[in-house]
């Protein structure tokens, strides 16, 4: 009975954060506050579904079921890398550039002064 | 032993990592994973440039559960901005967390921490590798979550990697 | 009880699928574009393993987990191209 109530629960915080992690990617106006709703809340959304997930094999006396762990383990390690590379993706692209605070020592940010800005894609280039 | 297992975070992640994969706890599963565990890392020895320099691991568990709690949180907050507040209103920012953190393992799992937890971004590092670029969601007060970051997390992960 | 919830559960999940769709279609940037994709396959992850639920099924795992490599993958090879004009340097 606490195992139904339990599992009820996470479906249904899973359904909702999955939904609105994607509402916020349509309602933020910034690309990179766009970049911080489904990162949040559609990776929860899913984690709080696989826990449910885990509880309902359990229910079922099938005895604990480890896959889910690994599901979760590998999103919530590459949601940040995923991040990471859309807010390169966006800095390289926005026009005008944001305006970017200055790092405590050293002369820029790693990827301006990779040159990456001077770079094309190669189809741009012919 | 050291030249047996070369890299032992690596073997432990493999077997712990296969018994995963195959979902029960038998004894020839174990012993495949043991197989694996040592068989990979011997291979792949050359291509490992060192071994994470973890001072503390039973530390690194209470910061994983650290993380999870403030991801939940973290979602709370995101979320009621999201819904409710208008987007007018919302005040975002640029932030720069100066790093007293060297070794890239500690610097990646910080920056990893940052963009799972409340309403921060890891966008860039410094080229010198000596401070992040962090983007905030709703930040009225960026110097508070600065130092929030630095006391929070990066002290501890300092503790566990013994820097 | 269950039941209900699952059904709520799917059609959120749906309901979010549709909705980054839209954002699909919609966006004017590339990177917003390849937000929109990364969050679908985030959301096709969640609706297999609730169908793996509904099914009492544990097959559907090895679908769920090939799915979150393959979406990682792409969608880092997707922002790779975007940033170098290249992926493997």
């Amino acid at each position: 009975m606490i195992l139904d109530l339990l599992i009820t629960a996470a479906l249904i915080i899973g359904g909702a954060f999955a939904l609105i992690g994607s509402y916020g990617l349509l309602r933020l106006k910034d690309p990179f506050q766009r970049l911080h709703a489904p990162t949040k809340g559609s990776t929860l959304g899913v984690g709080a579904v696989l826990v449910a997930s885990a509880l309902a094999h359990f229910a079922r006396g099938q005895g604990a079921s480890w896959h889910e762990v690994l599901v979760t383990g590998f999103i919530f390690l590459t949601a940040p890398l995923t991040a990471l590379y859309l807010a390169r993706v966006h800095l390289h692209r926005a026009e005008p550039k944001p305006p970017l605070p200055s790092p405590a020592t050293g002369s820029g940010w790693a990827s301006r002064d990779l040159g990456l800005e001077n770079i094309q894609p190669e189809r741009e280039k012919e | 032993m050291r030249r047996l297992f070369p890299h032992p975070y690596l073997t432990v992640t493999l077997v712990v990592l296969w018994l995963l994969l195959v979902n029960r706890l038998a004894l020839g599963s174990v012993v495949m994973a043991l197989i694996l565990g040592t068989a990979i890392p011997l291979i792949t020895a050359r291509w490992w440039p060192g071994t994470p320099p973890v001072a503390r691991p039973l530390a690194l568990i209470s910061y994983i559960g650290l993380v999870i709690w403030d991801v939940i949180i973290a979602n709370l907050q995101v979320a009621r901005i999201v819904l409710f507040m208008p987007t007018a209103r919302i005040k975002s920012a640029w932030i720069t967390v100066p790093l007293d953190l060297t070794s890239p393992e500690a610097i990646t799992l910080l920056a990893g921490t940052i963009t799972m937890t409340p309403g921060t971004l890891t966008a860039d590092i410094a080229s010198d590798g000596k401070s992040l670029l962090i983007h905030s969601l709703h930040a009225p007060d960026p110097d508070a979550i600065r130092d929030d970051i630095k006391v929070r997390y990066e002290a501890r992960l300092k503790r566990i990697f013994a820097e | 009880m269950i039941a209900y919830a699952l059904t709520f559960a799917i059609g959120c999940f749906a309901l979010a699928l549709l909705m980054n769709l839209i954002r699909l279609a919609t966006a004017k940037a590339p990177g917003d574009r390849i937000l929109a994709v990364d969050t679908m396959v985030i959301n096709v992850i969640g609706l297999i393993v609730l169908y793996g639920i509904k099914t009492a099924s544990g097959l559907n795992f090895e679908a769920a987990i090939l799915f979150a490599m393959t979406g990682f993958v792409s969608t880092v090879a997707f922002a790779k191209f975007l940033l170098r004009g290249n992926i493997i340097e």
